[in-house]
């Protein structure tokens, strides 16, 4: 939907005016973002998560489109091999990305009512970016997952 | 006012593995935007839900702002017997929205 078919009674100097406002609001957005990304934030959000503990890539598979037209809204599946048993199971899964304004994306609690270590959701994506799982297992082990998605509309503002 | 929705299989068999479907409609502010006077728009977003079987809690999730609006989360649970599920979202001010659906086993 366009601005001039939401507002139809405006003139088009000032449809002009409200869209160079418009864009400078988002250049704006943009530069917030920008300043905001820390390199290594998501390394430390990890690393608190799982209490400083070493993680090993395996186990973990994210699985999203490769190309996300709209960062808004990306579908993930985050899967953990795993009997989930009560004696060997998946106790939480962390994920966060590298590139967005903050790194945090949600931490996942399983027990071993859930019968399989997999969940399903809808993330916002600000721009092309990795996106990294953790998960920890019963018997204190951490394994590593990353995925890179393709943004080519980005999630952020706007 | 937000509505949520959950869709579990109709007909399940004891020891199956079921996937537990959850929408809710909530625009999960994210804190990062900004109004047309170029003010930050305060994060307001759902931060936590947990699902009960029959009464103990079997999967939490804590959310961040890159959750995308209208949350939605699938999951999985082992069906052991007939029941009640319960499923709470909070929100930052600290309301909850709550949604049960009853699970039959066969």
């Amino acid at each position: 939907m366009s601005l001039a078919t939401k507002l139809p009674a405006l003139s088009r100097r000032r449809l002009l005016a409200g869209a160079a406002g418009l864009a400078g609001g988002l250049i704006a957005v943009r530069d917030v973002s920008a300043q905001a990304v820390q390199p290594g934030a998501h390394q430390q959000v990890l690393d608190k998560a799982v209490g400083g503990k070493k993680a090993q890539p395996g186990k973990v598979r994210i699985r999203m489109p490769e190309i996300a037209e709209n960062g808004n809204t990306v579908p993930m599946t985050v899967t953990v091999e795993s009997p989930m048993s009560a004696a060997d199971h998946v106790k939480a899964v962390h994920v966060v990305t590298d590139n967005n304004p903050r790194p945090e994306v949600a931490s996942f609690h399983f027990t071993p009512a859930n019968g399989k270590a997999e969940v399903s959701t809808r993330i916002r994506l600000s721009q092309t970016m990795n996106v990294l799982a953790y998960a920890e297992m019963s018997d204190g082990s951490v394994w590593s997952a990353r995925s890179e998605a393709k943004v080519t509309i980005g999630g952020c503002g706007g | 006012m937000s509505t949520a929705r959950v869709r579990l299989p109709a007909s399940v068999k004891k020891g199956d593995v079921v996937e537990i479907k959850t929408l809710v409609t909530h625009t999960m502010e994210s804190g990062q935007r900004r109004d047309a006077q170029n003010n930050v728009i305060p994060r307001k977003i759902l931060n936590k839900f947990v699902c009960s079987y029959n009464g103990k809690e079997v999967f939490k999730a804590e959310l961040a702002p890159a959750i995308s609006a209208n949350p939605y989360l699938a999951f999985f649970i082992t069906a052991t017997e007939s029941g009640t599920l319960e499923f709470v979202w909070t929100d930052d001010d600290g309301s909850t929205i709550k949604e049960a659906a009853k699970l039959t086993v066969a």
